[in-house]
């Protein structure tokens, strides 16, 4: 009996391992993040837009809202810059924006600029992380990152990878539906 | 012809394996006193050991197969320079390594800490270790009641 029944268990288990594991549709890399549920990492950095004024989400609480991490050195950004800006134009919840200089140096603060100027602005407000320090907070290690942070300040979903219409539909306008509109 | 018990070399396996797991659980925190120079570098030797061990337990997420010590991603420069910082700080490493944690979650560390999660990696090898022997226990078993020409 065992001796049928053992390699039989054995063929099932590796089938659904490999249902699992082998699925196209699920992506390697995108890993679980230890920030859901927790309150969202503060930062206080200059305005890409006007380096003299202060980007704060301290400002952004009892607002559900986006905080999305992008740079002009990231090829996926540009791909997902057109459904930011159409999702941005909804003005469901305010998108916040964090430039994030992977050279540590001032040119991607202009480049950003430029960037926001030629192909429009979707952000509310654009923060220069200039020395990659709230990207560390954040957690990412790909971007773009978008996440979603509740009216108490939580962060409720991570996307790792370009935002798109689809996404934001599936992903994020039940969730934000059901921790209460932000008002952007 | 000899039937040596197969289960000592097992047994022999499994304790160097112990042994090697200890190994890696032995941390040392102690206070540092010097900071980093102008390349950003730590000055303290001793820090720079405990910078090294460090680097080489946290994965690199932008590259996934490397230590932030192997890499050459921005994000794992980023992340020794946070090590280094934290080091001259005083910081322990437990406190280095639950800082990478609370952000990256335990992928970013190499050999993640034994815990109810992570029991099934830590459990596998020697389940399967025990698995081998059991199968190799009964066809041996098995063979020695066979006569010995067939």
């Amino acid at each position: 009996m065992w001796k049928f029944l053992l390699p039989f268990a054995a063929f099932v288990a590796l089938v659904v391992l490999f249902a699992f594991g082998l699925n196209p549709k699920r992506d390697i890399h995108a890993l679980p993040s230890p920030l859901i549920g927790k309150p969202a990492p503060e930062f206080a950095l200059p305005d890409v837009l006007d380096a003299s004024r202060t980007v704060s989400n301290a400002t952004l609480k009892g607002q559900v809202y986006l905080v999305n991490v992008w740079g002009t050195w990231c090829v996926e950004c540009r791909v997902e810059h057109e459904a930011l800006l159409a999702i941005s134009q909804q003005h469901v919840v305010p998108i916040i924006g964090i430039d994030w200089s992977v050279d540590h140096g001032m040119g991607e603060s202009d480049k950003a600029k430029q960037w926001l100027e030629r192909l429009g602005n979707p952000y509310s407000q654009v923060a220069f992380d200039k020395e990659g320090r709230t990207a560390i907070d954040f957690g990412v290690y790909a971007a773009p990152e978008t996440f979603l942070v509740d009216r108490q300040g939580n962060v409720i979903f991570k996307l790792i990878s370009g935002m798109t219409q689809e996404v934001w539909e599936k992903e994020f306008l039940p969730r934000i539906a059901a921790a209460g509109k932000g008002g952007a | 012809m000899s039937r040596g018990s197969p289960r000592l070399p097992a047994l022999a396996l499994a304790a160097a394996l112990a042994a090697a797991l200890a190994g890696i659980g032995i941390a040392c925190a102690e206070p540092p006193a010097a900071g980093l120079d102008a390349q950003g570098q730590l000055q303290n030797p001793e820090l720079q050991v405990r910078f090294e061990r460090i680097a080489k337990e946290l994965r690199c997420l932008q590259c996934q197969n490397e230590s932030i010590a192997d890499s050459n991603a921005d994000l794992a420069r980023d992340l020794r320079r946070q090590v280094r910082e934290m080091l001259v700080a005083g910081k322990s490493d437990d406190a280095i390594f639950s800082f990478m944690t609370d952000r990256y979650g335990e992928f970013v560390r190499f050999a993640p800490p034994l815990s109810p999660k992570t029991a099934l990696i830590w459990g596998a090898p020697f389940f399967m270790l025990l698995l081998g022997g059991a199968v190799i226990y009964r066809v041996v078993r098995q063979r020695s009641r066979m006569p010995l020409d067939e």
